[in-house]
Parts: C-alpha cells; sequence; structure tokens
C-alpha cells in the first residue's frame, strides 16, 4: 500500500507493535467478517449499536460471514450478553480503566490493534459524535475508506463489495460509494434508520478478550465533567409520537399550538429546518437530513410543505398525518391521512379532539378498574 | 490555522427534474458556514494571546474567493491548494494534502492551533478534521461548542464538547486540532480595513510541486472510496393518504374526523397514553 510511507499516519498509530518481521501485507481476502462498534457512555449503550447489529446480521447472510461487535471500556463486559441477545456471533472485549471514557487517542488505538489482529471485511459504526470521532481516525491510521451517514447498505452480489449509500448536499442527491481495493470498508450510520432487531434473551456467543497495553500517563485528553443536557418536553429520539411544525407555523408563537397538541399526545416537538433556520424553535428540536432522523409510530407534520431533506428524517415513521394550506405541497404524497387546512384552526381543534378521547379513555379505564377492585378506584378522579 | 472549505449553499441546490441531476448553474458558493465559526473562534483567539490566523483551503482555483471573504473577515494569510492532482480526492486524500500543506506552514513559524468546522454542509462528513489531527499526531477534539481556557505556559486548552445528549468539558495538551459547532460563536462583519485589504489581496497559492507529496496518495488515486452512482432521492414510498374534507371551510369537524381515526388505531392510542405517562413522570410527576 503506497499511503505506507507518506500518507503514514502519525496519531495514534504512533508506538503501536508492528508485525513481528516483514510479513507480506495481507490481501483483499484475509479480511473475513461484519464488525459493529458497540458505542456506549459510562455503560450506558447507544440504540444505534443494537440497529447495526440488525443490520450486520442481514448483511452477513450475503456474505456468509459472522457478526462481531467490539466493546471496549471498563467494567463493561454486561452488554457483552446484550450484543449476543441482538444477534452477535462474537464480541471482542477490551476492558481497562484507560477506556472509562470515550477519549479518541486510547480508543482508537485499540480498535486499530483490533482490526489489524482479526481484520474485519466490514466495520460500523454509529454515526454520532462518538462514532464520527473514532471512525475518522481509525480509517486514517488504517488508510482505508470510510463512508458517513449511511443510509443504506448492500453487498454487491459479484464482488462482494459493500455498497454504501448516503445522502450528499443537504439530502438534495444520493450516492452509491465504494471501496472497492481496501480493508476493512468502513462506514457510519445514523441512528434510527435501520430498524431494532428483535432481542432475544439467552441467546449466547462468544466472548474474545483482549488486552491493551495503553497507561493513563499516555493519554493527555482528560474528561473533566460531563454535563447532560436538559431538553424541553420529551426528547425526539424516544418518543412514539412526533408532532412537528414548519415554516407555516408562522413565528415563535405559533409554536404554543404545536405543543399543545404534543403534550396532549404525550409526544415530542420537532421542527423543520427552515422554522429552526428563523430561530423559532432550538435545533435540538430538527427533524431532517440536517437535524435529527425519527421513526415513530405516528409523525403529525404541521405547515411543513415536506423537502427531500425533511422527508429524508422521518418517511420511516409508522403513520405520517400532514396538515397543509396548499393541497400541492409534497408532504401529502409521503402521508397517510391530511387535511388541507389553516394548522392555526386545525391543530387547537385536534388537541382539543385528542384531550378528550384520552379524558374518556382514561375515566374508562379508571371505571374499569374501579370495577375490578369493589370501586375503590374513583380517588384517582 | 484554521481549514476552510468553499461550498454550494446547499439550501439554494436545485434538481433538474428531466435529468435528475443537481442543478449547479446559479447555486451560489459560500464559505462552509460551519468553518466560518471556525475562522471568528481564531481570529477571538488571535485577539486575546497574539499570534497569526491563516486560513487554507483545497479546492478549484474559484475557491480563491472563499478564501478572500475570510481576509475579509480578518484572516492574516490565506492559502490556496489547488491542482487537477488534487481532483477528486476523498476525505482521506483531502487530509493527507492539507496535512502536507499544514507542515509547511509549521516549518516557518509554529502552529499550536488548527480549526475548522465540525463537517462541510455539502460532503456532511466530518471526516476531514480528524483525519488531519490523526496525521500531525495532534490531539483531536471534535463538536467543541466553546472554549472554556487556554493556558500557553502549561500548554493546555480546555473545550467544552457538544454530544448527543449532554456537555463534557475536557482537558488536553496542545497543539490541537479543533472542530466547532455553530453554537461556540456569533460571527462578526468584517472591519473596513479589512475588507479594503480583502479586495486586493491574492491568496498565496501551492500547486502539488510545492509541497512534500506522495501523488500515488493524492486525487483518485489516493482515495479508497469512489462514487459509483448518484441519483435522486425519492420518497420511499408514497403514501395512499386519506384526505379528510373540508379542512377549510370546517377545521373543527375535520380535525374530530382525524383523531377519531387516529385514535382509533391501538398504537397510536397505546403511544399516547404511554407517553402521557412518561411526560408526566419526567416533570416530576405533579399531574
Amino acid at each position: 500500500m503506497l499511503e505506507e510511507t507518506a500518507g503514514a499516519p502519525r496519531g495514534p498509530a504512533e508506538g503501536r507493535p508492528t508485525e513481528e518481521g516483514a510479513k507480506p501485507s495481507p490481501s483483499k481476502e484475509d479480511y473475513k467478517g461484519i464488525w459493529v462498534y458497540l458505542e456506549h457512555a459510562g455503560g450506558v449503550p447507544a440504540p444505534v449499536s443494537w440497529e447495526l447489529i440488525g443490520e450486520a446480521r442481514r448483511l452477513a447472510k450475503d456474505l456468509g460471514a459472522e457478526v462481531s461487535a467490539v466493546l471496549l471500556g471498563h467494567g463493561v463486559h454486561p452488554l457483552a450478553d446484550e450484543a449476543f441477545a441482538y444477534g452477535a456471533d462474537r464480541v471482542f472485549l477490551i476492558e481497562s480503566p484507560v477506556l472509562r471514557d470515550y477519549r479518541t487517542r486510547p480508543y482508537a488505538r485499540a480498535v486499530v490493534g483490533l482490526v489489524e489482529k482479526h481484520r474485519p471485511e466490514v466495520f460500523l459504526l454509529g454515526a454520532t459524535a462518538q462514532g464520527r470521532d473514532l471512525a475518522s481516525t481509525v480509517a486514517t491510521t488504517l488508510a482505508t475508506g470510510l463512508t458517513a451517514d449511511c443510509t443504506s447498505l448492500d453487498i454487491d452480489p459479484e464482488t462482494r463489495d459493500l455498497r454504501q449509500t448516503r445522502p450528499a448536499f443537504g439530502g438534495n442527491i444520493m450516492a452509491t460509494i465504494l471501496c472497492k481495493n481496501r480493508r476493512p470498508q468502513m462506514a457510519t450510520v445514523r441512528p434510527h434508520i435501520m430498524p431494532m432487531p428483535e432481542r432475544r434473551e439467552g441467546r449466547r456467543g462468544e466472548i474474545v478478550p483482549e488486552s491493551f497495553g495503553m497507561t493513563e500517563d499516555e493519554v493527555a485528553a482528560k474528561v473533566l465533567r460531563y454535563v447532560r443536557k436538559r431538553t424541553e418536553g420529551i426528547p425526539l429520539e424516544q418518543a412514539d409520537i412526533v408532532v412537528s411544525g414548519g415554516r407555516g407555523v408562522g413565528g415563535a408563537e405559533g409554536f404554543a399550538v404545536i405543543r399543545r397538541l404534543a403534550d396532549a399526545l404525550g409526544a415530542a416537538v420537532g421542527a423543520s429546518r427552515a422554522a429552526v433556520a428563523n430561530g423559532w424553535i432550538g435545533q435540538d428540536h430538527q427533524v431532517g437530513q440536517t437535524g435529527q432522523t425519527v421513526r415513530p409510530k405516528l409523525y403529525i407534520a404541521c405547515g411543513i410543505s415536506g423537502s427531500i431533506q425533511h422527508l429524508a428524517g422521518m418517511q420511516s415513521s409508522d403513520l405520517i398525518v400532514a396538515i397543509n394550506k396548499d393541497p400541492r405541497a409534497p408532504i401529502f404524497e409521503a402521508a397517510d391521512y391530511g387535511i388541507v387546512g389553516d394548522l392555526h384552526q386545525v391543530v387547537p381543534a385536534l388537541a382539543e379532539a385528542f384531550e378528550r378521547l384520552i379524558k374518556e379513555e382514561e375515566s374508562g379505564a379508571a371505571g374499569r378498574a374501579a370495577a375490578d377492585d369493589g370501586g375503590v378506584g374513583e380517588e384517582n378522579q | 490555522m484554521v481549514c476552510l472549505k468553499q461550498v454550494p449553499d446547499t439550501t439554494e441546490v436545485k434538481i433538474d427534474p428531466s435529468t435528475g441531476t443537481l442543478v449547479r448553474a446559479g447555486v451560489p458558493s459560500i464559505v462552509n458556514p460551519y468553518d466560518g465559526h471556525a475562522l471568528e473562534e481564531a481570529l477571538r483567539l488571535r485577539d486575546r494571546f497574539g499570534g497569526r490566523v491563516t486560513v487554507i483551503s483545497m479546492g478549484p482555483p474559484q475557491a480563491a474567493q472563499a478564501l478572500k471573504k475570510a481576509v475579509s473577515y480578518g484572516a492574516d494569510e490565506a492559502i490556496l491548494l489547488t491542482d487537477r492532482a488534487f481532483a477528486g480526492s476523498d476525505t482521506l486524500a483531502t487530509s493527507y494534502i492539507l496535512t502536507q500543506a499544514i507542515r509547511k506552514v509549521a516549518e516557518g513559524e509554529p502552529v499550536d492551533l488548527v480549526l475548522a468546522g465540525k463537517m462541510a454542509i455539502d460532503g456532511d462528513t466530518g471526516q476531514v478534521g480528524p483525519g488531519i489531527a490523526t496525521r500531525l499526531g495532534y490531539e483531536q477534539l471534535t463538536y467543541v461548542c466553546g472554549i472554556e481556557s487556554i493556558d500557553l505556559e502549561k500548554r493546555e486548552i480546555t473545550v467544552w464538547r457538544a454530544l448527543g445528549d449532554g456537555r463534557e468539558l475536557v482537558r488536553t495538551r496542545l497543539p490541537a486540532l479543533l472542530t466547532v459547532t455553530d453554537e461556540i460563536n456569533d460571527i462578526r462583519y468584517g472591519s473596513l480595513p479589512d475588507q479594503l485589504r480583502a479586495a486586493r489581496y491574492e491568496p498565496i497559492t501551492w500547486t502539488k510541486d510545492d509541497l512534500d507529496l506522495d501523488l500515488a496518495s493524492c486525487g483518485l488515486k489516493g482515495s479508497p472510496t469512489t462514487v459509483a452512482r448518484s441519483f435522486t432521492p425519492q420518497a420511499r414510498v408514497k403514501r395512499q393518504t386519506d384526505l379528510i374534507p373540508d379542512g377549510m371551510e370546517r377545521p373543527r369537524e375535520a380535525a374530530e374526523a382525524l383523531a377519531a381515526k387516529l385514535f382509533g388505531r391501538p398504537t397510536v392510542k397505546k403511544a399516547a397514553l404511554e407517553g402521557r405517562k412518561l411526560a408526566a413522570e419526567a416533570s416530576g410527576g405533579e399531574s
């Protein structure tokens, strides 16, 4: 590989043990299996890791390969059982106090060491802050290809190459990327794009413990503090129902009606890029190519025209509702239910209707409960 | 040093419906907005600590415009890396070429900090910054949303990084490479003298012959990834839309009809009831 001299990375690779002697560099065929990086923060796993194990399983069928997860940290071995439950065959595990917090240098050194030793054909990571940070460093050190933010993956049946499809130009165009001659083929994948696989309790796999020589003295970066974000209401990525507002909302005050409907439904508040760009609502709420991807059970788009870049972030939702004044707005094509109307009239009426239905449901449930335990349930009211 | 990319304004990008390709004509070129924030932060640091701000960009000759813009904001020097041999570079090759250029600058004056945007709005990868840090062996700090402190004597920098569900305060040593989010600052307009200077300014241009480069690591040849195909995204499935009538004339009736239909679906009913419970718990259980 020509990069070895010129592009020789001098980062985390520095000082890593070289292969004994002058073995011929491995060829493409020496790389086997699909790897998934098991991301966690202090032992709390990022759900995208399980989504990727599910996706890896699907690809593994076409490749006739096994699925392995890479797990680094300190006291994180219980996560290996979770990885097995979601479908991993094997977990490469490195435990070290140096790996307690995610830090680029020790994590990249550990991952590069594993890749060089075990040579996976495909290596998938979540397109999160941590996944992107790690993947970029690892791919540069290994001088291999890395495709960011993929939205679909499949295998070319003839070449066995991984076809990595991703949006570019703000979601206006899609590109399928190949990494033909280098291995592993690395890709980051957005959270919530791939479906969550079924979790099968008691499914077993093989844990491969690996050692890690790095000491704390070798790591300059120290994490001093972590502050959890206080989000207003239910976070987008966790919500089963999302109520979103766009340009048609008309202003920051206009979001009051969106919030009211969201509150009625126990939903998160989303927004289009236009609403965020106008400063009507915070960026945390943005759904779309440049915001978050969501796939809730119900997505209600209010005053959102339905640009490609917005659709990219919500079109996998189970059920989509569009409320818009313009009957030709593209959002209606993506919607299961639509109302052509003024959201400022329709949305408050919708909130009221839901509030009434939910009240009926709750009092009905309370009534049933009361009947069940002999009529003492009334004090809930 | 600030790494900067000229990008098409992706909010203005249009697709030709007949060919399904990107219409580039008439789309304005701008400085990648995140790189603008990186430049602004570099200028603020220069005003506090002294030193010089050099902006570097790889691209076609027209990218000189973006560099002139950076000078109008107050950058001291601007370097354009342009050569046919660089064309078609993926993120691995791009980070290599930029690294070799930064090394050349660092021969003349020490480079303590390299700043870049967290990603470019056309490619959306965020891979070039970390690639440069890795190659230079600099400490890598991505998604920086605030610089807490810099201690030049101890050669330390402390920053806030914006992560998915929170913020992390991290300290490391210099030299370091930072990629920044747009929360880090508000971009100021350039001063009149800087704008006048920019009008006459021509960036330094470096080609492949000005840098110590292995050409096999540049451009298409040096890029492990290739674009096999590009196409316009389609809404994955056009759905059969149940349009509730009379939304304009009788919004209340339409809303009630829709609510009844939605609430009649067990998944929606369950999601709403559970969501309300979760929201009540999160707000401290008051009802």
